[in-house]
């Protein structure tokens, strides 16, 4: 899993059918530093994160998983949102 | 998935005998700013996306989980029409 903010939300009536009732939410990724880095891009939100928070996030097939669906194309999910980030450097 | 905007549509008569029957459309990334970027996919489209709408794409092996890329040679499928977007958290 990876590092992430949410930075907004995405609205999309017409999507493919098992993604209906999942919110679609903007990640920008963090490095250890919770600074920025790399390209904005969009996630299925299954947890209900708020925007500025910071979360972890799951990518490729694994995505799917935290969705309770057997299928749906979907190549990132939010699966956690981060309450504090202890690193001994 | 990565926000994008469908620029055209790609018709190949010689293709992938699995791939037949598939619509492909050529997806430029749109960055936060809604400007194009300069890379481009060609996905399948499993939602009836049309040029110039603002779609949300899938790329890898999730992209093979929609009943129209199972099982086929597709790694990249349109599977949202995007209505709205809010960027409320602004560095």
């Amino acid at each position: 899993m990876l590092l992430g903010k949410v930075v907004g939300t995405i609205w999309a009536t017409k999507k493919y059918l098992t993604l209906d009732s999942y919110k679609l939410q903007f990640v920008q990724p963090l490095n250890s530093k919770l600074e920025k880095t790399g390209e904005p891009f969009i996630a299925v939100d299954t947890i209900g994160a708020g925007p500025g928070e910071v979360i972890f996030y799951a990518t490729s097939s694994e995505a799917v998983l935290a969705m309770d669906v057997e299928m749906a194309p979907v190549d990132a999910s939010i699966v956690g949102i981060i309450d504090s980030i202890n690193t001994e450097n | 998935m990565v926000l994008g905007k469908v620029i055209g549509t790609v018709w190949s008569t010689r293709k992938d005998e699995k791939l037949i029957g598939s619509k492909f459309l050529i997806v430029k990334q749109l960055d936060l700013q809604n400007k194009l970027k300069e890379n481009f996919v060609v996905a399948v489209d499993s939602v009836g996306a049309g040029v110039g709408e603002v779609v949300l794409y899938a790329t890898g092996s999730s992209a093979r989980q929609t009943n129209v890329t199972k099982d086929k040679p597709v790694d990249a499928v349109i599977m949202a029409i995007v209505d709205k977007l809010d960027i409320s958290v602004k560095e």
